[in-house]
């Protein structure tokens, strides 16, 4: 803001201005309902995942291999190459403790969120889920963690066919 | 290339989901000034720019031909003429509709704005361009502040 | 790089931030249009052009809204555009404004920038329930904040910061804000408030965090010869830069924004910047969590990988350092109309460099950066202002 302005505009509205009648509001939800098409590389995904199996894409050229797995190499542009089947295990890459939910209202117990670098996928390529079965106290990065799938007549093909990661007990 | 295909489309996966957010719009400076003298008054509410010449109903705070903010506000009576009007017999969904309802263009007097709404009380036949209309509006305590507080445009 | 023309800003304008406006969209980017015309002495008779900076249309919840604004853009039966990058479109609305002038296509062009979150209810957060890919993360059922805590996380755990000196970053820019009219959350706070206040997603706490808010900015850019003809004091936009990396944000390591050091390097270049900390003077980085000041001055080249904790610990950040970081009070102190908070940051270099910024001013201020952020994480926009 610059001092030469002195007039400066908005009209601040409290929460319990926009309850008064004389605040006009107009309410509504978009009527608008999808069905997003998984395609090639995540149909196959999620295909595995009910098998109880992640599986990836390799990249011969930049030889990576790929989770999620995807048709293309976005670092190589080009097809990527043939479908590699991934361990369930991995290591935590980074996490975080969750005590809002996917609105931001608050939850008493919270989320354990987890990128877990997944053990025969390249290094740092990781994916999005959630811990379970784990003392907060001692999750920590780098941590060697496992997929915990649900039973397999309860999968139905779909990134939650794995409950959550919990940590693998050190022999 | 080495290109998967899935040659069955019944495998292709989907996910199922909508726009699951609801939200709250204020009718903002103008906006408010106009469904409050609707609801209220009965009356349209417009602004002029005097340096254009021009009057936005429903009202502007702002010109947008020469950008001048707007403050000579005007009450008007909710008349205007059809300059185009429809006949729709179906509904939202495409559903067909007891009755045709009839949806106008209807042009407001002394101003250069205009409205969409129902035309009632008048047989479609008889329906002309330049027709004189007027508002209907509903009982007192049932407007809440919105262009459906005028339940249709009848003829003048 | 060919650049056809040097571009100036001339004017500048800006409205309230707060939390709820009555205003609508269209209202709020009147009023900030109007203001930045007022100050550059120029009417819209004056303007070839206009270039719209709008973030997601699921926050005013008004589908393909910036034809919705148009009108209160002042764009009205004139060449419009909108420019979007997510979180980065306030940052790159300028330099939409800048290719439309630098190209000698027009002399003129209006850049207007508009948020209004709180038509969504209950929580503007439920706006972003809609932007993961919907098959693979969607049905984790996401918080956004989660992605943020993760990559902060990462930061923390690789360059082994304590969260003491994130903090300091909330200290140092809701203070800053107290100077700022605009200002939604300026405050004078301690870095004991930060790390007591509620913790939201670990490591992220409230305090942490810029809030949802409404607003609108506008600048005016000129061509050279245009410039001379209304001001003796014209600010030069002497580099833009942007860059965006892919959306699957967990295969890359968090730790550093490498998609902003592309922006920060195309934006030096233009401006022949060969040593930013040394050459830039002050820069306003995009702060919608105290950490994310830190990443980007690293982003930014101002500051080595893992060291611009303690540069902020050390003082050096302050408005009296010798690198002055988000002196308007930033996206925690003055408010986070996304689109409006980035333009708000080149406003602000505006301000500062005209020698305007009053309580603000920095001292010398002479070269200053801009930055903003966002999508998945993935997208960098760059300006360096000069006087």
């Amino acid at each position: 803001m610059s001092e030469k302005v002195k007039d400066l505009r908005g009209t601040r509205l409290s929460a319990a201005d926009l309850e008064s009648k004389d605040t006009i509001t107009f309410r509504g939800r978009p009527n608008a309902k999808y069905a997003w098409s998984a395609g090639i590389a995540y149909t196959k995904y999620l295909e595995e995942l009910k098998n109880g199996r992640i599986v990836g894409r390799r990249c011969r050229q930049c030889d990576r291999v790929l989770v999620p797995p995807r048709m293309f190499c976005e670092q190589c542009f080009r097809a990527t190459d043939e479908w590699v089947y991934i361990k369930g295990t991995g290591k935590i890459n980074t996490y975080s403790i969750s005590y809002l939910d996917a609105d931001a209202n608050r939850i008493k117990t919270p989320i354990l969120v987890a990128v877990v670098d997944l053990d025969g996928a390249s290094p740092g390529i990781g994916i999005l889920h959630k811990l379970g079965n784990v003392d907060i106290e001692k999750i920590h990065v780098g941590m060697p963690v496992q997929a915990v799938w649900k039973p397999a007549n309860e999968r139905k093909g779909s990134v939650t066919d794995i409950l959550y990661f919990e940590p693998i007990k050190e022999k | 290339m080495a290109y998967d295909k899935i040659r069955d489309p019944r495998r292709i996966m989907h996910v199922e989901g909508d726009m699951e957010v609801d939200y709250i719009y204020t009718a903002g400076i103008a906006g408010e000034r106009f469904f409050v003298a609707l609801r209220d008054k009965e009356k349209l509410v417009a602004t002029h720019c005097d340096k254009c010449n021009h009057t936005f109903m429903p009202p502007r705070m702002y010109c947008d031909r020469c950008f001048a903010e707007l403050s000579n506000w005007i009450e008007l009576p909710p008349t205007g003429a059809i300059a185009s009007y429809t006949i729709t017999h179906e509904d939202n969904n495409g559903e067909r509709l007891p009755e045709p309802i009839v949806l106008a263009f209807i042009e407001i007097e002394k101003t250069d704005g205009a409205l969409i709404h129902q035309i009632g009380e008048v047989k479609p036949g008889a329906l002309k361009i330049g027709m004189r209309v007027q508002a209907v509006f509903k009982k007192k305590s049932e407007r809440t502040g919105a262009l459906t507080d005028i339940r249709y445009f009848k003829p003048a | 790089m060919n650049v056809k023309r040097r571009v100036a800003v001339v004017g500048a304008g800006i409205t309230l931030f707060r939390r709820r406006l009555k205003e609508t969209g269209k209202e709020l980017s009147y009023l900030a249009a109007n203001a930045a015309l007022e100050s550059a002495g120029m009417t819209m008779d004056d303007i070839d052009c206009v270039v719209m900076g709008t973030a997601p249309d699921a926050f005013d919840g008004i589908h393909m809204k910036a034809d919705n604004l148009l009108d209160g853009a002042g764009a009205t039966r004139k060449p419009y555009s909108r420019v979007y990058v997510g979180g980065g479109t306030g940052v790159f609305s300028p330099i939409g404004g800048w290719w439309h002038v630098a190209s000698g296509l027009f002399d003129t062009c209006l850049v207007v920038a508009e948020e209004k979150m709180s038509p969504c209810i209950p929580h503007p957060q439920t706006a972003f329930r809609t932007i993961w890919d919907p098959i693979i993360t969607r049905p984790l059922n996401p918080n956004l904040v989660w992605i943020f805590a993760l990559e902060m996380n990462r930061y923390m755990k690789t360059y082994n910061i304590p969260k003491e000196h994130i903090a300091m970053v909330a200290v140092k820019n809701k203070g800053n804000a107290l100077d700022h009219p605009s200002a939604q959350l300026a405050a004078k706070i301690t870095v004991e408030d930060v790390l007591n206040s509620e913790t939201m997603v670990w490591p992220v706490q409230r305090l942490d965090i810029s809030p949802p808010s409404d607003g609108a900015a506008a600048l005016v850019l000129t061509s050279e010869d245009v410039a001379r003809k209304f001001t003796d004091a014209p600010v030069w936009i002497d580099g833009v830069g942007w860059s965006l990396d892919s959306a699957y944000w967990t295969n890359r390591d968090l730790c550093f924004p490498q998609y902003v050091a592309e922006a920060a390097k195309m934006a030096y270049k233009m401006a022949k910047i060969t040593d930013p900390p040394k050459e830039v003077d002050f820069a306003e980085p995009y702060d919608p969590f105290t950490y994310k000041e830190l990443h980007h001055m690293e982003g930014l080249l101002l500051a080595k990988k893992g060291e611009a904790p303690q540069l902020t610990a050390d003082g050096v950040t302050q408005r009296d350092g010798d690198l002055p970081i988000c002196p308007s009070g930033g996206l925690l102190g003055v408010g986070n109309p996304i689109a409006a908070a980035g333009l708000m940051k080149c406003c602000e270099m505006f301000w500062q460099l005209r020698n305007e910024a009053g309580k603000r001013q920095v001292s010398g201020a002479e070269t200053g950066v801009a930055q903003a952020w966002g999508d998945l994480m993935q997208v960098g926009t760059v300006t360096v202002f000069r006087r």
